[in-house]
């Protein structure tokens, strides 16, 4: 069954990707994406069991990979509770993104090609969640960034998308480059690269050191850091998270599919699938706890500001991966699974909403030239209003009454607050925070869109329009998701330890200490989050409806600030300054300096005219060198074996 | 049996055997030219054919030399002398591969002196072959050198513009290089008394000889390979050659440098290569990082992927002298991959230079609007220059940097940071020419690949593909005879645990 999951969607890339011109668009949409329709029927029926909690894990070897010495690679699907929440959470938003891609994309030329990248972006991630090695994990990993890169460049007439792709590309890289560290310092260290057999080696090695550059430092703090570095640049982090905000130059479904539910996941995947291994580096989880917070505020303040409607929304996705990571950081792993579990449904929802919105608009992404669409768009209005709710976290708490972001949101908080300790209380106070400005510019993205009155001009106001079914039923079923997610699943994520621990069967780390400790925070604490919300609820009202002038007074007076924010902290410059225009300018110098001027011209053109003159021998006839050349090595080999016979007869 | 005893000598001298039928096709008419083409691909393919043939009857389960043939020939010191083992069994096969193909890339695209150009490719494969089959080091050297003359005359004749300029400094590193291996084979006679490759293996040269042997053969190898900052002579000779002679250049005669290492300085000179380790790092390293800038600015497309063979080299050398399994196995497989790979690159870049008759960058840009197959193609190509996970440029990279991990944290951090620069350049290049409008009048009426050159390109597609998923082919054929060699590396260095 797990082969079908995972090879169903590349057979469906496959065909539409080499065949799509020949079969035509109708057939590979419709192929990739029943394709996808029953991969994600599938992968509901493995987890389940995982759920009711008689599922068992199990690994299924496909083929061998590499072998070489001691490393044995092969590709193995392994299914276990991780796993299956991440084969439900892929194939359920992808194959939505499919469908919804259906309608969204019914007028593109290039059809064909959009669902191969799509499907062939779902084999990859799926590569990734049931890898059983480390280089499996690897190839997945490079596998999303490939389909992503290709995506985000799909409309690749644009300047902007091309220089988006390559962006996304280019910085994952730097990610990967910590990855594949830590890969060949997991090895160095262990000898190994399989999970069980890594896992089983780590008692041995808890205390270890390795001679890494010049220090002589903790052997898992060094690969644990390293693996992190890859981590933030799949899942966008603070310093490698500038690609992200660019990538919404791919079609919004990619938006919703690769860069808010699933590949920018993968990052707290990876951290948690080797838990037992960053459970090992004190240094390394306080590093994570501080970059996911720093993360979750730096990305909320910039979304405060934004224009661009797909960009909040993705300003909004890097914020709630640093919740996620700040919940690995404390150890609350499965508390960051579930954000990831649920951030999935609402995120995705918000994304395809505002699809829905840009495609009523007729491509119009600027917030600022909408609003007032709210009875244009009634059903994609309540939907993104479902999906708003559920990313700002309303629910009462202590209750079992939320929307899905409630349970996963709360749960992070408070497991930040139970950890204690600087690290706990500064990720606690950036989270609170980082919550109010989530709830400010959701709703300040609902109100410029939907509600006031419009700044549309009239020809595509009076155009806007619902969008057909097969776009919407999507939404449906993602604002479902939205809804329920947190309710239904909060017992197993984050309810009664040994529930949890019976629930994730030791595929992650589920540290009772802390889950139970967060459950008995102060009152004040369990409702901080909440009481953010209300407050951020409140501004954006009163900003954005009660008095509307007041957001560019704002500005005006805070000219600085703002324009910070909006320039999103200056990164871009700052990166362009320190690595890319000097990295040009050092190729150039050691390409005409070193290379053209020191060793060409110099060294051995100056030396083959030294040459020349000593031999006296200058000749005009260029054509005749090649002969010269030639006739020196024959006279070379002739006196080879001239030696070879005098010397053989000599010996002889 | 008489196959077994004789295939190397078959696969070798097989090309002769077309060349001497396309010197004896009369007349210089467009029907002779046209049998010389066919007569030409018929004999490239039927050696490659026995290439395989070979491979399939090659036993991977033994470390010794297979195939041998040994008869004493010349002044009872040259002996001809031919076996392969598994470090060498797999780069006659991929010469055998690329043949047919750059006979099919010269197929339109030289107009004059077809004859010459088809007989010294028949030449050029001989002596390639050659090389990686002989068991003489005396034969080696002139095997070695000999590839040198057919592609002089390839680039000077066949070539650019400025083809007289690049064959000049072809020459000028090459003969340095080559004029010290051969006192050093001459030194080796008088040391060993033998120049049978089988037999010098097992003899043990004093340290000092091993040091100064090391540095004669190093400077050939060098150059060949060619190591940073001996590189200087690649970009030229590549822009200048024709396409097919780029694809050999870069496809097999930069592997000769590697296979040298391979065969010579690390099995002969152990103690040599242990103590020049950090030398050779330093410099692969810096290929790796250095190139890679370069790569970065460059406005012509041969010279970026030249430029980009030169960083991937680098993976080679490192790998072979971290003196373990990873780092050896890894070198070798980067070097077949590489000979697939960049040999595609070069394949596709005469497609485009074909009908366009530039190499500049910004000359192109939007093909993927007239040509999509050539754009999927050419993407395959550039991920698995960028080295992806699933193409066959990442087994190599990875394993090379795992093994050099072992050895040296700070030679590894520095080297990885080639897969955030080869991307860098790669994607650029795939940016400018094969993305954006089509705008330039000039390319509205290019055409997408036609029979001839798909031919060409989708089998090295598959293999590409075929050995990132599936390298044990590879992998298994050379196994056995690298753990020997490095076994006997590290027992002779005192590594061995």
């Amino acid at each position: 069954m797990i082969q079908a999951i995972v090879f169903l969607p590349l057979i469906g890339a496959l065909v539409a990707g080499l065949f799509g011109r020949v079969i035509g668009h109708k057939p590979a949409e419709i192929l990739t994406t029943s394709m996808l329709i029953a991969a994600a029927v599938l992968s509901w029926i493995v987890f389940i069991p995982f759920f009711l909690g008689d599922g068992e894990a199990y690994k299924v070897t496909v083929m061998e990979w590499i072998h070489s010495g001691d490393l044995q690679l092969d590709w193995v699907l392994r299914v276990d509770t991780l796993t299956a929440i991440m084969l439900v959470v892929v194939n359920t938003v992808s194959s939505l993104v499919h469908l919804y891609s259906i309608g969204y994309m019914h007028e593109d030329p290039h059809r064909a090609r959009f669902f191969a990248y799509l499907s062939l972006f779902t084999f990859a991630m799926l590569m990734l969640v049931t890898a059983d090695n480390f280089v499996q994990m690897f190839f997945g990993w490079e596998g999303v960034g490939l389909a992503s890169y290709l995506l985000i460049g799909f409309w690749y007439k644009k300047e902007s998308a091309r220089a988006a792709a390559m962006k996304a590309f280019v910085v994952n890289r730097v990610g990967d480059f910590g990855f594949a560290l830590g890969i060949f310092g997991a090895f160095f260290l262990l000898g190994t690269l399989d999970f069980d057999a890594t896992f089983a080696a780590l008692p041995g090695f808890a205390d270890a050191t390795i001679s890494f550059l010049w220090w002589e430092a903790h052997a898992m703090t060094v690969i644990c850091l390293l693996l992190f570095m890859g981590a933030m640049g799949k899942s966008a982090q603070f310093l490698l998270h500038t690609w992200l905000p660019d990538a919404m130059e791919g079609p919004t479904p990619v938006s919703a599919l690769i860069h808010a539910a699933t590949m920018v996941t993968a990052g707290v995947f990876m951290v948690a699938r080797l838990s037992p291994m960053f459970e090992l580096s004190e240094a390394a989880t306080l590093f994570i706890i501080y970059i996911g917070a720093i993360t979750a505020f730096c990305a909320a303040t910039i979304g405060l500001v934004q224009n661009d409607i797909k960009r909040v929304i993705a300003y909004s996705t890097m914020s709630q991966l640093g919740y996620m990571f700040v919940a690995l950081g404390v150890g609350a792993y499965s508390a960051g699974v579930f954000h990831l579990f649920t951030h999935a449904f609402f995120k995705a929802l918000l994304f395809l909403g505002a699809g829905s919105v840009i495609h009523a608009m007729h491509h119009e992404q600027d917030m600022r030239n909408m609003g007032g669409i709210r009875k244009k768009v009634p059903l994609t209005y309540a939907m993104m209003l479902i999906g708003t709710l559920a990313l700002t976290g309303v629910g009462i708490p202590g209750t079992s009454f939320g929307f899905a972001g409630f349970f996963s949101k709360d749960a992070i908080v408070e497991a930040a607050y139970a950890f204690g300790g600087t690290a706990g209380s500064f990720s606690f106070w950036m989270l609170v925070t980082a919550a109010l400005f989530t709830s400010f510019y959701s709703w300040r993205l609902i109100h410029l869109t939907f509600h006031g009155p419009t700044r549309a001009d009239h020809h595509t106001f009076d155009h806007a329009h619902e969008s057909p079914n097969v776009m919407m039923i999507p939404l449906y079923v993602l604002a479902a998701g939205a809804v329920l997610a947190g309710v239904v699943f909060y017992d197993v994520f984050f309810g009664h330890a040994e529930h949890v621990e019976h629930f994730f069967h030791g595929s992650i780390v589920v540290d009772a200490a802390i889950i139970d400790e967060a459950h008995h925070v102060p009152t004040l604490v369990k409702w901080s989050a909440t009481i953010a919300m209300i407050l951020g609820f409140i501004a954006a009202w009163y900003m954005y409806i009660r008095n509307p002038s007041a957001p560019k007074q704002l500005a005006e007076e805070h000219r600085g600030l703002y324009q910070f924010l909006l320039n999103k902290w200056y990164f871009d410059e700052l990166y362009d300054r320190i690595f890319v225009r000097p990295a040009r300018w050092v190729g150039t110098a050691l390409w005409k300096g070193f290379d053209d001027w020191l060793i060409d011209q110099t060294l051995v053109e100056g030396l083959g005219r030294r040459v020349r003159q000593v031999t006296g021998y200058v000749t005009r006839l260029q054509s005749g060198y090649l002969y010269h050349y030639a006739f020196a090595m024959l006279i070379g080999v002739a006196a080879l074996i001239t030696w070879a016979i005098a010397s053989g007869g000599l010996l002889g | 049996m008489i196959l077994t005893n004789n295939i190397l000598t078959i696969v070798t001298f097989l090309p002769l055997v077309g060349a001497f039928f396309i010197l004896l096709t009369p007349g210089r008419d467009e029907v002779a030219e046209r049998n010389i083409k066919w007569i030409a691909l018929a004999t490239t393919v039927v050696t490659f054919i026995f290439t395989l043939v070979m491979w399939g009857m090659f036993d991977p389960t033994t470390p010794n030399f297979q195939f041998v043939q040994n008869h004493v020939w010349i002044g009872d010191v040259i002996g001809y002398r031919m076996g392969v083992d598994g470090i060498s069994v797999l780069f006659i096969v991929l010469t055998g591969l690329l043949m047919p193909m750059c006979i099919l890339a010269s197929w339109d695209s030289i107009t004059f002196r077809i004859r010459e150009y088809m007989v010294l490719f028949l030449v050029l494969e001989m002596l390639m072959i050659g090389v990686f089959a002989t068991l003489d080091l005396a034969m080696f050297y002139v095997f070695f050198e000999g590839t040198l003359l057919p592609m002089f005359l390839i680039i000077g004749i066949w070539g650019g513009k400025r083809r007289i300029q690049a064959s000049y400094k072809f020459f000028f590193y090459t003969f340095i290089g080559s004029v010290l291996m051969l006192l050093a084979i001459m030194a080796m006679y008088w040391q060993a008394g033998t120049l049978d490759i089988a037999r010098l293996l097992q003899f043990e040269f004093s340290e000092e000889a091993q040091f100064w042997l090391w540095l004669a053969f190093f400077a050939s190898f060098a150059v060949k390979m060619p190591m940073w900052p001996f590189h200087r002579w690649l970009p030229e000779a590549h822009v200048e050659a024709p396409t097919a002679g780029s694809v050999i250049l870069a496809a097999i005669l930069l592997k000769l440098g590697g296979y040298g290492f391979l065969r010579f300085s690390l099995p002969m000179f152990p103690d040599a290569s242990l103590y020049f380790q950090n030398f050779v790092f330093f410099l692969s390293v810096a290929a790796i990082v250095i190139t890679s800038l370069v790569a970065l600015v460059q406005t012509d497309i041969k010279k970026l992927i030249a430029y980009s063979s030169v960083a991937h080299m680098g993976f080679v050398t490192m790998g072979i002298f971290a003196g373990n399994v990873y780092g050896v196995q890894g070198a070798i497989f980067q070097m077949i991959s590489h000979g697939i790979v960049s040999g595609a690159l070069f394949l596709s870049v005469g497609v485009i230079y074909d009908r366009m008759h530039t190499r500049d960058i910004d000359a192109y840009g939007g093909l993927v609007e007239r040509m999509p197959k050539y754009a999927f193609a050419f993407m395959v190509f550039t991920m698995a220059n960028v080295g992806l996970p699933g193409t066959s440029g990442f087994v190599g990279e990875f394993l090379t940097l795992l093994a050099i991990f072992q050895i040296n944290t700070w030679f590894a951090v520095v080297a990885t940071t080639g897969v955030i620069l080869s991307s860098c350049y790669a994607l650029w290049l795939y940016r400018k020419v094969i993305w954006g409008a089509l705008e330039k009048e000039s390319l509205k009426g290019i055409l997408d690949l036609n029979t001839r050159e798909m031919v060409t390109i989708v089998p090295l597609i598959i293999l590409t593909i075929l050995f990132g998923f599936y390298p044990a082919p590879l992998m298994d054929a050379m196994a056995v005879s690298v753990e020997a060699l490095v076994d006997q590396y590290q027992m002779s260095v005192g590594l061995a645990q």
